[in-house]
């Protein structure tokens, strides 16, 4: 195969880029046409494939020749972003969030925009990536050189001159494709488009190579990893720290490096895609890796020593005259190579465009004329083309300078290194709010110089910029400051080596930087925006995380929409202003500048400049509305007022509920007295009209019949029985009432506990005396000498111990009395051994004319427990019946010494 | 300035919600950990390259795999959170023109 088919081919294979590119421009340009979404070249499928942008030229011949020389190490490459990708619910969904929130354009827009929306650090980051992304361009160059050359060795092009080419006719399509349109929201379909379907390719190639080797050249899986084994050397032992650190660097990598950055988060058109490309991508890389290794094996068998590994995908079917299978891989290889360009260069020159050019041209302008911004749109392209030119001129001198003569994977990490210098202040934007802007800066600077010193400039070889004795000792002889050996630090990989001290320094930068450092009043509206961005409420503006204060203002809305017609375009900036106007219930094309308008335009704005330019535009404008740290203060604690104003207010509406409650309680127990006391006096009209209507019925008969001597002794006496029966219940009555009001004078006397229940006994005694009751005395209290109402306590016990003769249904009956103490309370129990009283009954023998039977027999009117509890509430203490004793129990507790502060009565 | 606390306990479906996200983001950690594994192993015949390599491939699909499973109920719980927020800002105005955002 000669050149004159692979330029062809090549050629061919870019002017498909173009149709597919120009297909995809032209259907996204006419749903939106439509008013619709482009809905296939936005799909979960097509961002995934969009993100195998990180499987570059490096992956497709790189990974090869790393696995013939390290074993297994390559794949650490792909395992850090796996497992970045398997874990995006952590850190990538905040990331991908907080972009589309922010409406960032690059890392660099992201970085500074978290950090006040400072110029200078946006500055630094851009820095950074374009020395980081330098090599890396160089090394799709230097790729692609390789790949014609093994082809053509003998061929007159050089491969410089093959490269220059190759960076010209990518700078071409990357300008045409990449520069079409100032989009909001910085998306470029064509571009997205062509790098998913390049994904196939470099897929196809690569898993086709892959499978001839298997299948083709040796026989079968098991076949190769026997090969595997046999040549398996010292060299391909993994080594612990290259190991971790490696993996450590790829998963940083795929979150910072630019054009990661690009499809991830600025192309991302929905959050959810990350749900598919959290598997499909981990499982994209793997389909990449899995025939490295036999692939490389079979190289180093077939193929004579000497030759590059770093092309045995390339050279392993040419040597064994699989033509069409080469060229497939050469087109596979290329198409790795030519997507990383397009796509690294358009981040870039977004980077560039927007935090160098235009910032420079804005201030330049601001001495001339301060409002009359011209154009903007043209000079944001132009300077986009311009930049894209420059980044492939840097790779390509690179390339030149290096001379090729590194292998793929160094170089690779080596960008790696150099954009991990971003990780302490991407990690400090989403997840700490303390950090400032002046750390930020400071991590940043330390970082990147440490990476230039230790890894960048001496990569490019002894002599370029480093002479080798100053490799070897150090600047004027300073050993410590080697740059290999950086304080003293020997032996170690170089890699991991830049890697410690850069990721350190960097760190403790940033976080001194921020500690020491006070944060301006936007660092501090974005920190929140940015750490709090699942937190709706932080998110909503009205919480006080606004960039403008809300002094009124005067007329500068027109200019307002002047400045953004040049920014956005006419009708895009029309259609915007009209839309605020009407969300504030206006007409017309003029909002009120409140704080969220401006916001809102700051962050439309933003999505096509860059956060830093478009709040400087801005501020141009309004002038001195920035949003101060007291106003940020102000709008806080007016918040936590009102805040703390709806908390009272809730804790004051608890307050009434509760005391509504109470009232509607005190209701109830009103309504229930009035009940009771209309029981009451029927009740006691009953009770009391019994006996009277006997004496009436007997006094009538002594009256009118004649009756003889005997017959009148005996109604006389049930007359005299029926009137005593009448006063003993008036008495009770009387007894209750005067207790129940507690107007009852105390007799307080000293006795001794056992005397009183003595004295009880005998009394009752007089109750049912036919009845033989067994007692059983116990308890350590009845020595003791109390002091309260002796007699009312006797009749308390006396009345109880009645009721137990009484009621109590055993036909051998006992009563036991146990007598406890418990601190200054004594407790008398009584109990029985007969059935007790039900369960339903027990809170009802307390009430007044309570009678469980209604027989006659109980000899009284229901008064007496009542009595019984009145009394000892009077003494300071209770009567209530003790269940579960097995039978009727009565405790009747009270104090054993009362004193006027006791009783009920005081 | 916080708003009413969000529920100390909730149902059964979110609380499975819950855990599967506590999983996602537990896997990283549990996948770093097994692709380090194979610095601990000593060098013999049963741990050569071959064997190292199968291994890893292994893990590769596992993790797929899982991430796989997990993707889909986080995913709902994406847009349940999306419709979540959708009725937090007041309605907007109708609006004449376009609807922002729309992609170009």
């Amino acid at each position: 195969m000669t050149l004159n088919i692979l330029i062809p081919a090549a050629l061919a294979y870019v002017v498909f880029l173009f149709v597919i590119a120009s297909i995809a421009e032209n259907r996204a340009e006419a749903l939106r046409a439509r008013g619709l979404k482009p809905r296939f070249l936005r799909s979960p499928l097509v961002y995934t494939l969009s993100l195998s942008v990180y499987c570059t030229a490096w992956t497709f011949y790189g990974a090869v020749g790393y696995a013939a020389r390290s074993g297994l190490e390559y794949l650490t490459i792909y395992f850090g972003p796996t497992l970045v990708f398997v874990g995006w619910w952590w850190l990538l969904r905040k990331l991908v969030r907080v972009g589309k929130a922010q409406r960032v354009t690059s890392i660099a827009d992201l970085i500074s925009s978290r950090y006040g929306k400072s110029n200078l650090v946006a500055v630094i980051v851009t820095l950074l990536a374009v020395a980081a992304t330098t090599p890396y361009i160089a090394l799709q160059l230097q790729s692609i050189a390789l790949s014609f050359g093994a082809f053509a060795a003998d061929q007159s092009l050089a491969p410089q001159q093959m490269a220059l080419w190759v960076a010209v006719g990518l700078a071409l399509f990357t300008i045409l494709f990449g520069t079409r349109n100032l989009d909001a929201n910085e998306q470029h379909h064509g571009v997205v488009t062509a790098i998913a379907v390049e994904a196939v390719v470099k897929l196809v190639a690569l898993l086709a190579v892959g499978a001839w080797v298997v299948w083709g050249l040796a026989e079968g899986p098991a076949d190769i990893m026997a090969r595997i084994a046999a040549a398996d050397r010292e060299a391909w032992r993994i080594e612990p720290p290259r190991w971790m650190g490696l993996t450590l660097l790829a998963g940083v990598a795929v979150m910072t490096l630019p054009r990661m950055f690009q499809v991830m988060v600025v192309e991302n058109a929905d959050e959810r895609h990350l749900a598919t490309a959290s598997w499909a991508f981990p499982l994209y890389l793997m389909a990449m890796s899995l025939f490295v290794l036999p692939i490389a094996v079979m190289g180093l068998e077939l193929l004579p020593e000497g030759m590059n590994p770093d092309l045995f995908v390339l050279t392993l079917p040419h040597e064994q005259g699989q033509n069409a299978l080469a060229m497939l891989a050469f087109l596979g290889g290329f198409s790795a190579a030519t997507s990383m360009v397009i796509v690294a260069s358009v981040a870039l020159a977004t980077m560039v465009s927007n935090h160098i050019v235009v910032p420079l041209w804005l201030r330049q302008r601001q001495a001339e004329a301060r409002r009359d911004l011209g154009d903007m749109r043209l000079l944001v392209l132009n300077a986009r083309r311009l930049s894209i030119g420059g980044i492939l001129g840097l790779g390509y001198v690179y390339f030149a300078v290096s001379e090729g003569s590194r292998s793929l994977a160094a170089i690779g990490l080596i960008a790696f290194v150099g954009m991990a210098q971003v990780l302490p202040a991407l990690i400090g934007a989403l997840y700490w709010r303390g950090g400032s802007r002046i750390g930020a800066a400071t991590g940043l600077v330390i970082g990147a110089l440490v990476w230039l010193y230790t890894l960048f400039l001496p990569s490019l070889g002894a002599g370029v910029v480093f002479s080798a004795t100053f490799l070897a000792e150090g600047p004027f002889g300073i050993g410590w400051l080697r740059p290999q050996a950086l304080f003293g630090v020997e032996g170690m990989d170089p890699l991991l080596h830049t890697l410690f001290w850069s990721m350190m320094l960097n760190g403790l930068g940033f976080v001194t930087g921020s500690l020491v450092s006070f944060p301006g009043p936007m660092e501090r509206v974005q920190s929140a925006q940015f750490v709090n961005v699942f937190d709706t409420d932080a998110a909503n503006p009205e919480s006080g995380a606004r960039g403008w204060s809300s002094e009124t203002a005067g007329d500068e809305v027109e200019d307002l929409l002047a400045m953004s017609q040049r920014v956005l375009g006419a009708a895009e900036a029309q259609s915007f202003f009209q839309r605020e106007a009407a969300r504030q219930g206006k007409g017309g094309y003029l909002p009120d500048p409140t704080p969220d308008f401006l916001d809102r335009l700051e962050r439309e704005l933003a999505g096509s400049v860059g956060a830093a330019t478009s709040h400087a535009m801005i501020a141009q404008i309004v002038g001195g509305r920035v949003v101060t740290v007291d106003d940020l203060v102000a709008v806080a604690s007016e918040t936590a007022q009102i805040m703390e104003h709806s908390a009272q207010l809730e804790a004051k509406s608890e307050e009434l509920a509760r005391t509504a409650r109470q009232l509607r309680e005190v209701n109830e127990q009103m309504h229930k007295l009035s009940v009771q006391k209309d029981s009451f006096l029927s009740q006691i009209s009953h009770e009391l009209r019994t006996p009277m209507t006997s004496i009436r019925a007997f006094s009538e008969i002594l009256m009118f019949e004649d009756v003889n001597g005997e017959e009148q002794v005996r109604y006389a006496q049930i007359i005299h029985d029926e009137s005593i029966r009448l006063t003993r219940l008036l008495d009770d009555l009387l007894d209750l009432s005067v207790l129940e009001s507690g107007r009852v004078t105390l007799d307080i006397q000293e006795a001794s506990l056992g005397e009183l229940i003595d004295r009880a006994l005998r009394a009752s005694n007089a109750v049912m005396p036919e009845r033989q009751f067994t007692m059983h005395r116990s308890g350590t209290g009845e020595a003791l000498r109390i002091r309260t109402d002796i007699n009312r306590l006797t009749q308390v016990f006396i009345n109880v111990l009645s009721n137990a003769r009484k009621y109590c249904d055993a036909a051998r009956p006992e009563l036991r009395i146990v007598v406890h103490r418990r601190g200054r309370k004594v407790m008398v129990d009584f109990i029985d051994n007969g059935s007790g009283i039900p369960k339903q009954s027990q809170s009802l023998i307390f009430e007044k004319f309570a009678r469980l039977s209604d027989t006659h027999k109980a000899g009284g009117a229901g008064l007496g427990l009542a009595i019984c509890r009145e009394i000892m509430q009077n003494l300071g203490g209770d009567i209530a019946y003790l269940p579960g004793q097995g039978g009727a129990a009565f405790r009747v507790s009270f104090a054993a010494e009362l004193d006027a502060g006791n009783s009920k009565a005081a | 300035m916080k708003r009413p606390r969000p529920p100390l306990f909730v149902e059964r479906t979110a609380y499975r919600r819950r855990r599967l996200m506590d999983g996602a983001r537990v896997l990283p950690v549990v996948g770093f950990i097994l692709v380090l594994l194979p610095v601990l192993w000593t060098r013999n015949d049963a741990h050569n390259t071959a064997n190292e390599a199968v291994y890893l491939f292994c893990l590769w699909l596992v993790l797929v795999i899982v991430a796989f499973i997990l993707s889909r109920p986080l995913r709902a719980a994406l847009m349940r959170e999306e419709r979540g927020t959708e009725r937090q800002p007041p309605a907007a105005a109708p609006t004449p023109a376009a609807p922002k955002d729309e992609a170009p």
